[in-house]
């Protein structure tokens, strides 16, 4: 479970409001999608979400608590460029946070636990379609795999959110289409929380279950700084009904052929809502 | 016909040209010597090769009669372990003190301007000083060259660390790395090839500390030799010592770029 929950955020540089009244509460595994004219602050608010910046008033809560004042493992991020580690190999790059974490003084595993470790990375890797490229160095990678890269040395610290920056703005429209399908695969089976930064629209809709706009809602010719931008519009590009009940009827559809290929009454178990809709559970 | 910068050498064309300026040094030297030997046989300014192989054969091969030691490998000993120990000293310096003041702000705004002070004072201006705390001994001219190379090395790497991108530092911190563990794992692998490099450049810098420390005093090395037999007129002993030392600071540069590539296959990568 993950909520997200910004609440009256101002962002400030000297006299120059950059966002003003921000709020925003997200619920556990939504895909939420901002978008916005550049330079409006859409990059400023996930800094915010990231720690890479701090709020001037508000404060930004996960789960009831306030997010640390640094960046930390529970968030992951990819941004557009400088994701990975030009001197580390592919495999070396998925291996470094889980190697940081349990070896704090050498930062390297050994023996049985480095087998383990590289077992868990290499099948991450197969499974964003980077094994064959585990002893390469990014370099050697194209931008859609570098970025692929990206997300699986995020994916594997586990995070409760996971921000994108701009992260496909630098590929080809094939490779993109590839990554978009990619993404939304992994934001099922992790059943995580993305936040991500986009100024494409099309590409909002197509990945995000909620969408929100930042501008500025009112401009000051002669005091360009005087206002900030906020949340103008708020979409639910995907319902949670509709998402749920969607993968019901997948779950039913899946036991129902297994039923049919044993030749046995349906189980019970299987006719159970895997993902009990709210009104139903209360 | 197509304009001048549109004509690339072929590969043995581009050999030749770059062997032709050597071979024109040799025969300008070579003609020179042969001419004021013709007038004066006893002539010291311009030897022949003659009396350049007789100096290094006394100086290689036939123990020195006060010292007992083979002068020519002796002072090649002494003037390298100078040179490198220094270098060492400086390029340690320079990668600990660098990462630390590049990558924790409050180091860097208490030590940058310092640094920029210290690289901005000419070495062998304090040489005197370093004579007087010193002694004349070996401690003076190693720290003669720390003193000379180290703040070059150590603001060097205080700017490779700055522009690491920040979204890098950013990504090491959501993996959960502590401050010890971007310095050795991200920082230090990063900043590696380009100390080496910058180590690379200061070996003409480095040379020169050790050769004007060995010149004001020394018992031994190869600047002490030169500056000992100039006395003398020996230009036998000194133009082969001066090639020596070039070849010396040749092969050293090139150990240090086949180290490069070879420790770090990366960084080639990126240049492509």
């Amino acid at each position: 479970m993950t909520a997200i929950k910004i609440d009256k955020v101002w962002k400030e540089y000297g006299d120059t409001v950059v966002l003003e009244n921000v709020s925003l509460e997200l619920p556990d595994h939504e895909f939420l999608v901002i978008i916005g004219p550049s330079g409006v602050g859409k990059t400023t608010l996930l800094r915010l979400l990231l720690s890479q910046e701090t709020p001037t008033r508000g404060e930004i809560l996960i789960d009831g608590k306030p997010i640390a004042s640094e960046p930390t493992a529970d968030r992951g991020v990819v941004f557009q460029r400088y994701s990975v580690f030009p001197h580390k190999t592919v495999l070396g790059n998925v291996m470094l946070g889980p190697q940081w974490a349990q070896a704090p003084l050498l930062g390297r595993l050994f023996g049985r636990k480095h087998r383990a470790l590289k077992d868990r990375a290499l099948a991450l890797l197969d499974r964003v379609g980077l094994g064959a490229a585990a002893d390469k160095y990014p370099q050697q990678l194209s931008g859609g795999m570098q970025q692929r890269l990206a997300i699986a040395q995020a994916l594997i610290m586990e995070p409760k959110v996971l921000l994108l920056d701009e992260p496909f703005g630098a590929l080809d429209p094939g490779t993109r289409k590839a990554m978009h399908v990619l993404v939304r695969e992994l934001w099922e089976e992790h059943a995580m929380t993305i936040v991500m930064v986009t100024h494409d629209l099309a590409e909002a809709f197509a990945l995000g279950t909620r969408v929100i706009a930042v501008d500025r809602p009112r401009r000051d010719p002669q005091a360009p700084g005087r206002y900030g931008a906020t949340i103008t519009s708020d979409f639910e590009a995907k319902c949670r009904i509709v998402r749920e009940s969607e993968r019901f009827e997948a779950a039913r559809a899946k036991a129902r052929q297994d039923h049919g290929q044993s030749g046995a009454s349906p189980p019970a178990a299987a006719m159970v809502h895997p993902f009990p809709l709210k009104a139903g559970a209360a | 016909m197509r304009r001048i910068i549109n004509y690339p050498p072929a590969r043995g064309q581009k050999l030749i040209l770059g062997i032709l300026p050597f071979l024109a040094i040799l025969m300008i030297y070579l003609m020179a010597s042969e001419a004021r030997l013709a007038v004066n046989p006893g002539d010291k300014l311009i030897p022949g090769f003659a009396s350049f192989y007789a100096a290094m054969e006394r100086l290689m091969a036939q123990p020195d009669r006060s010292s007992g030691q083979y002068l020519f490998w002796w002072d090649t000993y002494l003037s390298l372990w100078r040179l490198c120990v220094g270098l060492g000293i400086s390029a340690l310096l320079g990668c600990v003190l660098g990462i630390l003041i590049g990558f924790i702000p409050h180091l860097r705004a208490m030590f940058e301007p310092v640094l920029a002070a210290l690289s901005l004072v000419p070495p062998l201006a304090v040489l005197p000083i370093l004579f007087i705390i010193f002694g004349l001994g070996e401690v003076s001219k190693i720290v003669l060259i720390v003193f000379g190379v180290a703040p070059f090395l150590i603001r060097d790497v205080v700017l490779r660390v700055e522009s690491l991108p920040r979204e890098q530092i950013i990504k090491a911190q959501t993996l959960g790395g502590s401050t010890w563990q971007m310095m050795t794992h991200v920082v230090l692998p990063q900043v590696m090839p380009n100390l080496i490099n910058s180590v690379r450049l200061s070996l003409g810098a480095t040379w020169l500390f050790v050769i004007a420390a060995e010149a004001i005093t020394a018992e031994g090395g190869l600047g002490y030799r030169i500056f000992l037999v100039r006395r003398y007129l020996a230009m036998d002993v000194i133009l082969p010592y001066v090639a020596w030392i070039t070849l010396l600071a040749f092969l050293m540069d090139y150990g240090l770029r086949r180290l490069n590539t070879r420790a770090f296959p990366w960084a080639a990568l990126k240049e492509s």
